[in-house]
């Protein structure tokens, strides 16, 4: 007994010990403000700028164009409005997808309500957007396209560099919520033509409140938070220092072990897949076989409810979680597997299991085991497998 | 998130299967909102509730509650059973989260489906039961892979 296998890591993951140590000095003995003039607390600001330079890096761009905030859901709610605000005088009409997390969806609802106009793009039964449709959505006074890079749940990855030359090409501003795909997948936003990218610390092993949001040199985006000269006054506010070193350490691991790491995460994600559709019936892969997060296993099982699966996981030591209407609070299952075509009835048997860099080969036979006695003990219990097997005799 | 009593009748469910010529099947729900609740009664000739079984699709409160109305109408007669409220499955599970009250509901109606089921075949009233909402949604298809 004992087992604890986490397969959550989409939803987020434990800070690295190095990421931990790094952090530690910035709570105690360097507390100092960045601002400060003294030479200890130079020495923060410099940290701070060390930090900036790492992540400008990784997107291949400078660190001047990088700004924290205090995670992904910030970043996309300053990009968009601000964004908004700031091309209005263009147009009022923004383009998005219908799969986006909620802190887009939520924000572009926002700004419905303020007057502009929201075009939400359908996705194909891979969870991939179609460009033809996202050119022919687009308007003289569109002035802004906002595209996910990977999503959470099923791990589709959009077309991004194809929706960023579009988007130049129209002289659209291009936002990406990049919250899954970076750290995951090589991002450089010049070769994509990415004008801003929301990015999160706690998703690759660094700590949560802290984020950060990339804006290309040039757009005048007005500041999220008034106040002092901090991220070059667009987001006033003493640095959370601690956060940011910790932030600048995880992401300097993250891409130096990019790919070996993701390597080894599709090579275990494709084997667990292969066995669960090849041994457990009734059951399908959600999001793009190729096209995909290499964390990322999202499965639907006909007939049972995805509730009691993670519940029954959760007792069996496996932390996982659905798209299950029972999980989300509302009746509705997710709106990503109801915008991939699935029926209400299977969107609710959904499974996400997302890898992380410990997760074994000999995991997940142990979950797999596990999932295949649970998806029969919960579809005996089924009234709607009884219905199938009776229908089929 | 669930009381014990919840989590023991998730865990070990009492009453699963399917009774055949049953004297009464009740299903009620869709599967759209995620929660589908059959109920058996098999009921002898004075009235009284022999043996009951359930199958649930649904979430972990879903499958409790089924479990405890089960329990709650067993060895009564009809018109005990009837009386067997949500209120009551829900107490007798120690209390459910506010969001899963509705699963409470559907097992109250899942024994009154039953019950008219009953009723209908054998041509017979039961006092104070009404008919109950046909809230399955016969139209929609089994999705193939």
């Amino acid at each position: 007994m004992g087992k604890f296998i986490y397969l959550d890591h989409a939803a987020t993951t434990a800070a690295r010990p190095e990421v931990v140590e790094a952090m530690l000095p910035y709570f105690t003995e360097k507390f100092w403000n960045p601002s400060s003039v003294y030479s200890p607390a130079m020495e923060n600001k410099n940290v701070i700028d060390q930090c900036r330079e790492i992540i400008g890096d990784s997107l291949g761009t400078d660190r001047q164009n990088i700004y924290f905030t205090a995670g992904g859901s910030e970043s996309d709610n300053w990009a968009l409005k601000a964004a908004a605000e700031a091309y209005q005088g263009k147009g009022k009409h923004i383009i998005t997808s219908k799969i986006e997390h909620h802190a887009i969806l939520h924000t572009c609802e926002y700004l419905e309500a303020k007057g502009f106009e929201v075009t939400y793009l359908d996705v194909d039964e891979n969870g991939i957007i179609k460009l033809e449709q996202l050119k022919k959505a687009i308007r003289p006074d569109t002035i802004l396209i906002s595209i996910m890079f990977a999503n959470n749940e099923i791990g589709s990855i959009q077309p991004i560099k194809e929706i960023g030359e579009i988007a130049k090409e129209h002289g659209i501003i291009f936002h990406t919520d990049a919250v899954q795909a970076y750290g995951q997948l090589p991002i450089n936003v010049d070769e994509y033509h990415i004008d801003m990218l929301s990015a999160s610390g706690h998703k690759l092993n660094g700590p949560k409140g802290i984020g950060f949001l990339y804006i290309r040199k040039g757009l005048k985006l007005r500041s999220f938070i008034h106040g002092g000269a901090q991220e070059r006054k667009r987001r006033a506010g003493t640095e959370n220092v601690s956060g940011i070193v910790g932030l600048g350490k995880a992401v300097e691991i993250a891409f130096k072990t990019m790919e070996e790491r993701t390597a080894k995460e599709t090579e275990i994600r494709d084997y667990a897949i292969d066995r669960i559709l090849s041994e457990i019936p009734y059951c399908r892969l959600n999001g793009d076989r190729r096209k995909r997060l290499p964390n990322n296993i999202n499965i639907s099982f006909q007939f049972i409810e995805g509730e009691s699966l993670l519940i029954m996981l959760d007792m069996a030591g496996i932390c996982a979680s659905s798209g299950s209407a029972c999980t989300s609070g509302s009746l509705d299952p997710s709106h990503v597997l109801l915008a991939i075509g699935l029926p209400h009835e299977i969107a609710h048997g959904s499974l996400r299991m997302t890898l992380g860099e410990e997760t074994t080969k000999e995991d997940m036979d142990y979950v797999i085991e596990k999932l295949k006695e649970i998806v029969d003990k919960l579809r005996s219990m089924s009234p709607l497998y009884e219905d199938f097997v009776k229908k089929s005799r | 998130m669930y009381s014990e009593k919840v989590m023991d009748h998730f865990q070990n469910p009492r009453n699963v299967g399917e009774i055949e010529n049953a004297s009464g099947v009740g299903t009620v729900g869709n599967a759209k909102c995620g929660d589908i609740m059959r109920i058996y009664l098999d009921i002898d000739e004075d009235k009284v509730i022999r043996d009951v079984k359930f199958k649930t699709f649904g979430c972990g409160a879903a499958v409790a509650t089924s479990s405890m109305a089960t329990e709650l109408v067993k060895g009564k007669t009809v018109q005990e059973a009837l009386e067997v409220t949500n209120k009551a499955v829900m107490e007798a599970l120690d209390g459910l989260p506010p969001v899963k009250v509705h699963c409470s509901l559907l097992a109250e109606e899942a024994i009154h489906a039953a019950l008219w089921d009953y009723a209908e075949k054998n041509g017979i009233q039961i006092e104070g039961l009404e008919k109950p909402k046909a809230d399955i949604s016969e139209e929609e298809e089994e999705e193939e892979y």
